[in-house]
């Protein structure tokens, strides 16, 4: 059941700002269906009487009080900026995005 | 480009459907999931942990008091409160969002299906339903450099502070908005300030629409019947005010039934507000929901509220502003318009405070839906917005009460006090405008009207009180307003009498 196209890797990566060349997709394509095929024969395993899971602990509600903690200097912040203005952080003009 | 049609035009022809999605900041200490503290104003990037700039490795943690107060959201909107809902990824690039995603609920939101009743101008009551509340994060704020009027396009470059990123947010999203006809546009901001108003009673949030604590996103489609299937929508964004939400919807009303005069298609859209304009401008086109590629967050556990705690948060809900706002008529006895005319002013909580401070109802009334209300209009700001405060007009009003300054020179003392002069008794000081009640000043300056105006006195002197009025007048004016102006009546007369 091959169920992943080249364009479909193509524009998952576009989505992803992955850059591939056209051997690289073709390599993919193969590969990433090899891995939607396993998830296929899970699926098939899996019966009804199996709920969906997303996380594999059984845990929930684990919580943070409201309480402040210290930030990280700011000259340690933006040292790892590739340029800085004003204490913030510069980056390339956005274009035909939302404000 | 199509032309608009006429409001008015476009409703008799076509039936209006609105959405509407509300952004609240939670009023939280920290953020959503980390301990960066939250205050507002703070030097750029100075409230940020390795969370919040989202560097490798970083792990989020839920804050428990942003879970407890979407909780009271949810309650407060009549939803259910879901028994088990998980947190997702919503994965985009920009760059104001550093971690490349959005920590997000998506199928599985803490509230939904609920239903809140909104008061209309006239009193009647619209009823919106709710399709979900769920928590997320806010994201850091770009300032963009260089373009012609600081928005996006043409911008150089773009600075991002991300004191904000990671704030808590609630988002409430409403099922689409049917039946409100022409009044769409006045459904939507009644809507939005009924949101507004229970934020604060429910005391989540400072909810200050100038500070951005409170956003909306507003949708809107219009279609030939009521009974036609729904036509496409827009989306217009980021729309920050409560008369801003009512122009957006009434602007697309009147562009998208232009467009379909023409024959042509609705495109499904995110549109921009302009506020100087008043209008709206294309943005990107709406990406399906699925460029979002939404996943279950895997650094953080489901939440499963304990039915017990929800009872418990249900429990100490304080008194919802519809029912305060009932309470608070009766106890004032202002009638029905006067009281509605508040509420739309956004005046209640201002008004509460000023009488708490001293002043009659009718006197806290007189001064915020008067001379305030149209300072307000002038500045084309909300009356919250005016650099005065309920317990100075408490004062202000005191000293009138006390007669240590009359009507005409409380409105001076107040122009101090709007620009920054201090607090009432400092301007009165400051400016030399307490009343002359000393007798001797006043008597004096009868005595200097009588002398001036002779033909008047007589009058008076031969028992004609029509005039008395020139009279006081003239004192007042000789004193620059500054006497009491029941005294000098009272003078005058005993002056005539004697």
């Amino acid at each position: 059941m091959s169920t992943l196209s080249r364009d479909e890797v193509a524009r998952v990566a576009g989505l992803a700002r992955i850059d591939l060349t056209p051997e690289e997709l073709d390599r993919l394509a193969g590969e990433l269906d090899v891995i939607v095929e396993s998830v296929a024969r899970v699926s098939e395993i899996a019966t009804p009487d199996v709920p969906a899971t997303s996380h594999p602990l059984p845990l929930t509600n684990v919580f943070r009080a409201d309480v402040p903690e210290a930030p990280v200097d700011r000259d340690l912040v933006l040292a790892s900026a590739p340029a800085s203005i004003d204490g913030k952080f510069a980056v390339p003009q956005i274009l035909g995005e939302d404000a | 480009m199509s032309t608009l049609v006429d409001y008015d035009d476009a409703v008799d022809r076509y039936d209006t459907v609105i959405g509407i999605e509300v952004h609240v900041e939670l009023g939280t200490r920290t953020k959503m999931f980390d301990g960066a503290e939250v205050t507002f104003g703070a030097e750029p990037n100075t409230q940020v942990t390795p969370v919040s700039l989202g560097l490798p490795g970083a792990l989020p943690a839920v804050n428990a008091t942003a879970v407890e107060y979407a909780i009271r959201i949810g309650l407060a909107l009549n939803c259910s409160i879901a028994e088990n809902c998980r947190f997702a990824r919503k994965n985009y690039f920009y760059p104001d969002v550093p971690k490349n995603f959005q920590t997000s609920q998506y199928d599985e939101p803490i509230a939904y299906e609920g239903w809140v009743d909104v008061e209309l101008d006239d009193g009647s009551i619209f009823r919106v339903e709710i399709e979900r509340a769920h928590m997320e994060e806010d994201a850091g704020k770009n300032t963009h450099i260089g373009g012609s009027d600081g928005r996006i396009h043409g911008a150089e470059y773009s600075l991002v502070d991300y004191n904000r990123a990671g704030i808590p947010l609630v988002e409430i999203v409403t099922k689409p908005i049917t039946g409100a006809g022409s009044r769409a546009p006045e459904v939507a901001r009644a809507y939005v300030q009924t949101l507004r108003d229970i934020f604060r009673a429910l005391g989540v949030s400072e909810a200050r629409m100038e500070r951005g604590n409170v956003r909306a996103d507003v949708n809107v489609s219009i279609r030939p019947t009521p009974e036609s299937v729904l036509g496409t929508r827009t989306e217009t964004k980021n729309v920050n005010s409560f008369r801003s939400v009512e122009r957006a919807v009434r602007y697309e009303v009147s562009r998208q039934a232009g467009v379909l005069d023409d024959g042509i298609a609705i495109i499904q859209e995110t549109r921009h507000w302009h506020e100087d304009t008043g209008t709206t401008a294309s943005g990107r086109v709406k990406s399906d929901a699925e460029d979002y590629r939404y996943f279950p967050e895997p650094d953080l556990v489901p939440i499963a509220p304990d039915r017990a705690w929800i009872e418990e948060i249900r429990a100490g809900l304080p008194e919802m502003p519809a029912a305060r706002r009932r309470r608070l008529q009766a106890e004032w006895e202002y009638a029905d318009a006067e009281m509605r005319d508040v509420v739309n002013a956004g005046a209640v909580e201002l008004i509460e405070t000023t009488i708490a401070a001293g002043a009659s109802p009718a006197a806290a009334r007189k001064w915020w839906m008067g001379e305030l209300a149209r300072t307000a209009k002038q500045q084309d700001v909300e009356l919250e917005a005016l650099p005065v405060t309920p317990t100075q007009i408490g004062q202000l009003q005191k000293l009138v009460d006390d007669g240590a300054i009359n009507d005409k020179l409380a409105r001076q003392v107040l122009e101090g006090v709007l620009a920054g002069e201090g607090d009432p008794a400092d301007v009165v000081a400051a400016r030399g405008l307490g009343v002359v009640s000393d007798d001797g000043p006043l008597l004096d300056a009868i005595d200097g009207a009588l002398a001036a105006q002779p033909d008047i006195a007589e009058k008076i002197r031969s028992g004609n009180l029509g005039p008395v009025g020139a009279i006081i007048g003239a004192v007042m004016k000789a004193t620059r307003g500054q006497a009491d102006a029941g005294r000098v009546r009272e003078l005058l007369l005993e002056r005539i009498g004697s």
